[in-house]
């Protein structure tokens, strides 16, 4: 069946789509009859609303309903926790009642019959607070930390402290990491309409199930008469994992006027309710033998969250596995805020914690005077020493060696300080990249029409990787069909669920479930013509027929064969067959799966003024099978761009008098432009994992982004002889370089 | 100057090419109307009325096809084409004018439509990315941005095929460099930078 259409650079299937303008996200499905709503953002960052002006607002044109706490009906809220909420906590209750717990909380929604008129009414309404000093400043030594009751957040072998205490050589920082917002391009928007107690929701999200099923919780209905239906989706970077409260408040507002309702945020409000990635403060105490051989680790961070949930990320996890050391100690704490709940964020936790893991682990690799890849040698480990268990497959000495090549890491003089482009100090840093390879359940159906072609179904979504593509070939690999003749569908709930489209897992989950349901497929087409008298196979064993490039034949045999069309020409009903797929968890229990990287960063800075120019990214990655090179390419050089940013520019600034996000505009929030795109690289190292799941695939989104940032710390490290332990890096870090 | 207000009885014609942006807001504002609507209207009975519905009238060719709206005078032109002309290929990044995902081109110039008010635009050419397609045949520029994987999630694309088109046009796609410049009113969160110079370069090779 192998037509080698898995690993081929295939262009997207849904390109044409996009680059016509015709590819429809949220807020593309205008309904008839539409009304506009727009949210009101409380403008002090805690207290309660004491007074409201309706009157004047709702009588302004346009104005079809203001609703707020007073006259918003009481919502069932029944108990609901996806796999992608908190463990512990309850999400925000909208508008049930007159508190506020952070800056920028929906306090009301105005319905009219335009988007102006529903603008300019919500920025006239007048609201008085009783306003307190909200908590916002997490380095502040008066925020509580906390152990997250959820559990894990200590892990510990062998005795760390002692051993860092009494090493050769030790290094033992801190390292702060500012809050950032994911900033897709697409905005949060939601259409929702009602047809009795049935709501149809035109939603933004990464996980459409969860999505159905938590609305169906909040206004208390049966999960099957929510339908959320999301072909596209503008970028999320893990803000639409989860439900926010403007999905609610849609379909609050839609029932309120019995019409269907469209909100869109705006990119202000895209700080204040959709999640965020938490500062962290985070302390790396390294302890190492003379020669390099670490003997101790500690590793303790603290991230944020908000009052009422907590969220947790796997900050310090990485440094568990990720180096052979017999006493290693990690330590999670969170501090709550007086904030919206924060989420997932492209490499959450991993990223963050890896910024300070591989900072110290190079500034160790000066304190030794050894080679910061030679460091990493010295300490591979032959298992995963947490765990203890095998690696399902690790290769990331192998993505060392391939990238070191590529870059250049030889032309790297030892010394910081001690490279130049003329006047422009040059520096070369790596740094490790790591990503657990995730599995979740999934399901997917596939439907082989008589035409011999074959349509594929699944709930998933596609962000941006390829999702629309990456499952066309698989599909098509599976059925022996040429890509042109399967269409791949996602996007609604009426199709079979998958998992949240995030945590690197969607390749291995919706596509191993597609892999099952072609498998099965193809399993009821063969008993159809086993089973059918003009059948040149009839009566032949199951055994005794094989699929080959799409065709049944008897097994040995030279002949054309059946094609599906011959096959269903004859019987008339398409086949309709559903897979699921999960880990095996006799696998999981035996093996520790993970990917691994390594990035390379050369920057170039000017020591008069400090603008840091980063020049080249390499990452090279054992990622297990690549489906299409083409797409894993983009998504990695798209991941380093997304790490330069956390490098050098992206932080959201609060004012710690309300809480209030002060960058809270693209303009001000900095991300990388094309103009600050350097020489981009993403390597493949051949790696099969048989472990993993059928397809062998690891994942790419999060370890793409992961490791960047502290490769390009690394080389402005090696360009000055500055260590800047804060991120992002900015010019005046750089002036005393 | 021609009568392009729906106001049947205003006592002075107002052509929205004529208005400043201010005056465009002011008239728009309820409360901001006092001091300009008794000049434009008979009586005050009229006012409150005319404060409701106020519209002027734009008459603009969109892709090929000519439009005449009667538009609420503050609403931005990309409003205009995402929810009144039911063109929602142009996309709403952040209202800002800082992403450039609604950039279209007015009169051959490449500007962001959410920074616009339609109203100003009487008279105008307008493209936006539904208008490239001809025949079914898709624009080398569109054809490049897939070939050369100038897209991911696709959000930002069409704003940024409109500026790539500007950027071709103004001469301004010389080199790689300058294609980076050029194309840097364009943010691509998801990174695919490489892609769409590599895109813009070969098409403007090509044109």
């Amino acid at each position: 069946m192998n037509m080698n259409i898995i690993g081929k650079p295939l262009t997207r299937v849904d390109g044409r789509t996009k680059v016509a303008g015709k590819a429809r996200y949220a807020a593309d499905f205008n309904q008839p009859d539409q009304l506009y709503a727009v949210l009101v953002s409380a403008t002090v960052g805690l207290g309660r609303v004491r007074e409201i002006e309706t009157a004047e607002v709702e009588e302004m044109p346009g104005v079809v309903s203001l609703i707020t706490y007073r006259n918003a009906p009481k919502l069932t809220y029944l108990p609901h926790k996806g796999v992608i909420d908190p463990a512990v906590g309850e999400r925000l209750h909208v508008l049930q009642d007159d508190t506020v717990r952070f800056y920028g909380q929906p306090v009301a929604i105005v319905v009219a019959d335009s988007l102006d008129h529903a603008e300019h009414a919500a920025a006239a309404l007048r609201i008085r607070y009783d306003a307190q000093r909200p908590m916002v400043d997490h380095a502040d030594q008066q925020v509580a930390r906390i152990v997250p009751e959820a559990g894990g957040a200590d892990r510990s072998r062998g005795d760390a402290d002692a051993a860092v205490a009494e090493a050769a050589v030790k290094v033992d920082e801190y390292y702060d990491m500012a809050r950032e917002n994911h900033n897709p391009m697409e905005p949060h928007a939601t259409i929702a309409a009602w047809s009795g107690d049935r709501l149809t929701l035109w939603s933004k999200s990464q996980f459409l199930m969860n999505e159905q099923a938590e609305i169906a919780a909040v206004f208390g209905l049966p999960t099957e008469n929510v339908e959320v239906i999301c072909p596209f989706i503008g970028g999320a970077f893990g803000t639409s994992l989860r439900t926010w409260p403007h999905v609610t408040l849609s379909a609050l507002a839609a029932r309120h006027v019995q019409r269907p309702v469209k909100l869109v945020l705006t990119r202000k409000q895209m700080f204040f309710t959709t999640g965020h990635r938490p500062r962290s403060l985070q302390r790396v105490a390294l302890g190492a033998t003379p020669d390099g051989k670490l003997t101790g680790v500690v590793h303790e961070g603290t991230g944020e969250t908000s009052r009422y949930e907590q969220f947790t990320e796997a900050l310090t996890a990485v440094t568990d596995y990720l180096y052979s050391c017999p006493n290693v100690r990690t330590q999670y704490r969170l501090a709550q805020l007086d904030t919206g709940t924060p989420n997932h964020m492209r490499g959450p936790g991993e990223a963050s914690g890896i910024f300070a893991l591989e900072s110290a682990m190079d500034e160790l690799s000066y304190k030794l005077g050894i080679d910061p890849i030679e460091l990493r040698r010295r300490n591979e480990p032959q298992i995963d020493e947490a765990e203890g268990k095998p690696f399902s497959s690790r290769s990331l000495m192998r993505c060392y060696e391939l990238g070191a090549e590529r870059f250049g890491w030889a032309r790297r003089s030892p010394e910081p300080h001690s490279m130049r482009d003329g006047r422009l100090l040059i520096g070369m840093g790596a740094a490790t990249a790591t990503y657990p390879a995730f599995h979740a359940p999934s399901s997917a159906r596939v439907r082989l029409l008589a035409d011999g072609t074959a349509e594929i179904e699944a709930a998933a979504s596609d962000m941006g990787p390829g999702t629309y593509t990456s499952m066309t070939q698989v599909a098509a690999e599976y059925l022996g069909l040429q890509l042109e003749q399967v269409r791949f569908r996602l996007g609604t709930t009426d199709y079979p669920p998958t998992p949240s489209h995030g945590g690197s897992w969607t390749m291995a989950s919706v596509g191993s479930a597609i892999r099952a349901a072609c498998l099965e497929a193809q399993s009821q087409a063969a008993q159809r013509a086993i089973a059918d008298q003009n059948s040149p196979v009839f009566g032949v064993s199951r055994e005794g027929v094989e699929w080959t490039e799409g065709r049944l034949r008897r097994r040995g045999d030279t002949l054309p064969g059946l094609s599906y069309r011959d096959i269903l020409a004859s019987a008339g009903n398409p086949i309709e067959a559903d897979g699921f797929a999960r880990r095996d968890p006799e696998i999981a229990e035996k093996y520790s799966m993970h990917s691994f990287g390594a990035v390379f960063a050369e920057v170039a800075i000017d020591p008069d003024v400090g603008t840091i120019r980063v020049r080249r990214v390499v990452g090279a990655y054992g990622i297990g099978r690549v489906v299409n090179p083409l797409l894993a390419k983009s998504q990695c050089t798209g991941g380093m761009i997304g790490g330069m940013g956390m490098a050098l520019m992206e932080r959201t600034v609060l004012d710690a008098r309300d809480g209030r996000p002060v960058n809270a505009h693209m303009a001000d929030y900095l991300m990388p432009v094309n103009l600050d795109m350097p020489e981009l690289e993403a390597l493949f190292v051949d790696e099969v994992d048989p472990h993993v799941n059928p397809l062998g695939v690891k994942g790419l989104g999060e370890i793409a982004l992961v490791g960047t940032a502290p490769a390009i710390a690394n080389a402005v490290f090696h360009a000055t002889g500055k260590r800047v332990r804060k991120l992002p890096i900015q010019i005046e870090n750089m002036l005393t370089a | 100057m021609n009568d392009k207000s729906d106001m049947a009885h205003a006592a002075r014609p107002v052509a929205s090419t004529d208005m400043s942006r201010r005056d465009v807001l002011a008239l728009a504002g309820a409360t901001a109307s006092v001091s300009v609507i008794p000049t434009l209207l008979d009586s005050t009975a009229m006012a409150e009325t005319a404060v409701a519905s106020i519209t002027v009238l734009v008459s603009f060719t969109v892709n090929d096809q000519r439009q005449q709206l009667n538009i609420d005078p503050r609403q931005s032109l990309l409003d205009v084409l995402r929810e009144t002309l039911d063109l929602p290929g142009t996309k709403k990044g952040c209202n800002q004018g800082a992403c450039g995902a609604c950039t279209v081109l007015v009169d051959g110039r490449r500007i962001v439509s959410c920074l616009t008010l339609a109203s100003m635009h009487d008279d105008a050419q307008i493209e936006t990315i539904e208008g490239l397609e001809k025949d079914g045949e898709l624009h080398p520029l569109q054809e490049a941005f897939v070939a050369h994987e100038g897209l991911q999630c696709g959000f930002c694309t069409s704003g940024q095929i409109m500026s790539g088109l500007g950027c071709i046009a103004e001469g301004h796609s010389g080199s790689p460099e300058e294609i980076q410049f050029w194309m840097s009113g364009n943010i691509c969160r998801c990174g695919a930078y490489p892609g769409i110079v590599a895109a813009v370069a070969d098409a403007a090779k090509r044109s």
